[in-house]
């Protein structure tokens, strides 16, 4: 359990910084999307990995910790809330520079 | 009375709402809203900091929550202070924002007034996941504001600007992560508490969340290798916004400052990091230098001199030295409020030079090339530390309490530096001129809340003396931090 958890938020990081390092901002749009996956999952499972417990004290014998998940519900809405802000700005960022390239231009053009 | 230590946080938060509800076309309404909210916001920093003042920690719990399990507010003398200096910035920034910039864009006002409110509830608050929302709020407000207004290098910078810091907020999600999973609290004062009891493998993952909140507020505030993406944004923002950012850096400077006193003063993890804080804040100093003498425009000459005063700051900082904090504390007052006013200044000088805008080439004579010229000399000789102004003091007294070779070498040439790119700026502003004046007016409007701020150098010179003994008494309740864990650990307020 420990070892998959910890493989998924490994690849998911990697593979989120792999794209946030494309030159292209559709991929660090989603890099950094899946980069907050696995901070997302990260957070979670560090109050504990327990399975089939609710997060209430007394309704169970060994209960999940509930504020892991009150902090992953607002790492998620401030996350998604940032998420469509950068989709909104990558596309003036084209629509103003004609490119999708990050930095306005390819660096052939600007050679 | 206990009630007025949520207000910094909520005028901001009541006006900005109130002003997304008000009609779009009734400008001057909006701006009357706003100016309210920042005039509103001077007295009660003023008597936060009376409050402060006496010697107690404030402490207002948020729902009658007991401190480590709910999240609280506190205020200290340095939380009231930088509070005040927030207050005394947005004032003059939002009135230079009224006389026009404001326009640009339809959101300008209430954007200003939730980034007030996410700087003051930075300050404020005593929880640390409750930090990282309060980072986000004022990031969110400065994403739109950094945008505000047109232009492609704007929309370019600011791309880089928000890709960065959403990395820079994943890494803070890592850095609290770990925190709580070694010490089981998110609190300020609990974690300083059990972060000294830990041992083995839990300290060595709190060493890296450590080491890994320093990577993040050193983003925040513009420390190598993580300043590239200021000098543009900074430089690319409209006046009113740069000049609000001039506090942004400093919140990150606050951010470092408040942990190594709670939490790294003493104990297994005492100066964590330090060494590698001074270096970096050495390097950057250098390059801020170098990045002031090949500026190609004003504002990035000005964007350069705050990345300078950061470098300035952290070094001094980073010492984890009681005596040195005072004056740095002095020192960030004065940058701050100088930065903000060159910043607006540049922004006078964009305007009267037409198409040159401020690129730092021949151009147009000045229409008011006197009078401009004088202000930018006070607002050079004040930000590069000659005498007799307010720079100079601050210099002075952090020489004094810094008694190491790199750092006197390198704030001296950083200083030079600045000196020759600013009189290069000038002379080249207002000297090498051709052609028509390309009449545009002034306007009294943006000039008076320019004057205001610069003219916070001579009062801080001024009283530099009882200045500087409030900042080292600043210092002193921040190097005993018994007080601050009593007050919010101890139980009801």
């Amino acid at each position: 359990m420990e070892l998959l958890v910890a493989l998924i938020i490994g690849v998911l990081v990697a593979t989120g910084v792999y794209l946030c390092l494309r030159a292209r901002t559709f991929s660090v749009v989603l890099g950094l999307t899946l980069l907050g996956y696995g901070v997302n999952v990260f957070l979670f499972s560090m109050g504990g990995l327990k399975i089939n417990q609710v997060a209430v004290v007394g309704a169970s014998a060994d209960p999940t910790d509930p504020l892991t998940q009150a902090l992953v519900l607002t790492a998620i809405v401030i996350g998604f809330a940032m998420t469509a802000f950068l989709v909104v700005l990558a596309l003036r960022s084209q629509g103003e520079q004609h490119s999708d390239h990050v930095d306005g231009q390819d660096g052939e053009q600007r050679s | 009375m206990t009630h007025w230590i949520i207000a910094p946080i909520l005028i901001p938060a009541l006006a900005g709402l109130l002003l997304l509800l008000e009609v779009r076309e009734r400008q001057q309404l909006r701006r009357v809203t706003g100016l309210l909210s920042c005039v509103a916001l001077i007295p009660v920093a003023l008597v936060l900091w009376q409050q402060a003042a006496q010697g107690d920690v404030g402490v207002y719990q948020l729902g009658n929550w007991q401190a480590p399990f709910g999240i609280v507010l506190v205020l200290d003398q340095l939380s009231a202070m930088m509070l005040l200096l927030t207050a005394v910035l947005a004032l003059p920034a939002l009135l230079y924002g009224c006389a026009g910039d404001d326009r640009r864009g339809p959101n300008f006002h209430s954007l200003f007034q939730f980034q007030l409110m996410g700087i003051n509830g930075a300050f404020l608050t005593g929880d640390l996941f409750n930090l990282f929302v309060f980072f986000e709020v004022l990031l969110i407000a400065s994403y739109g504001l950094a945008l505000h207004g047109r232009g492609t290098e704007r929309v370019k910078a600011g791309l880089h600007y928000v890709v960065l810091n959403l990395a820079g907020s994943a890494l803070f999600l890592i850095a609290l992560g770990l925190i709580y999973g070694t010490t089981g609290t998110l609190n300020m004062a609990d974690f300083a508490v059990k972060a000294q009891a830990l041992e083995g493998s839990d300290q060595i993952l709190l060493t890296v969340a450590v080491l890994l909140l320093w990577v993040v507020f050193g983003l925040k505030a513009a420390l190598f290798p993580l300043y590239f993406w200021l000098p543009a944004a900074y430089a690319n923002a409209t006046a009113p916004v740069a000049a609000l950012f001039a506090i942004m850096t400093k919140v990150g400077i606050y951010a470092i400052l408040r942990m190594q006193a709670l939490a790294f003063s003493d104990g297994p993890l005492a100066g964590l990091g330090a060494d590698l804080l001074w270096w970096l804040a050495l390097v950057t100093l250098a390059l801020a230098a170098i990045g002031a003498l090949a500026a190609q425009r004003l504002g990035g000459l000005v964007a350069y001199l705050v990345v300078m005063s950061v470098g300035t700051l952290v070094a001094a900082l980073s010492l984890g030295d009681p005596k040195v904090v005072g004056p740095a504390l002095y020192y960030l007052i004065h940058s701050t409020l100088i930065c903000a006013a060159l910043f607006l200044l540049c922004d006078l000088l964009r305007r009267s030079r037409g198409d040159s805008d401020d690129r730092l080439e021949s151009g147009p004579p000045l229409a008011h090339g006197n009078w401009l010229g004088a202000a930018f000399f006070a607002a050079a000789v004040a930000v590069v530390g000659l005498p007799p102004l307010s720079g100079f003091v601050g210099k002075v007294a952090l020489l004094q309490a810094v008694p190491s070779a790199p750092y006197w070498v390198l704030l001296l040439l950083a200083g030079l530096a600045g000196l020759v790119g600013l009189s290069r700026a000038g002379s080249t502003l207002f000297w090498r001129v051709h052609g028509d004046v390309v009449s545009k007016k002034l306007g009294r409007r943006r000039v008076i809340p320019m004057l205001a701020l610069l003219l916070a150098s001579p009062l801080l010179t001024v009283a530099a003396e009882p200045l500087l003994q409030l900042c080292g008494g600043v210092a002193e309740q921040l190097a005993d931090q018994t007080i601050y864990i009593r007050a919010v650990l101890g139980g009801a307020s």
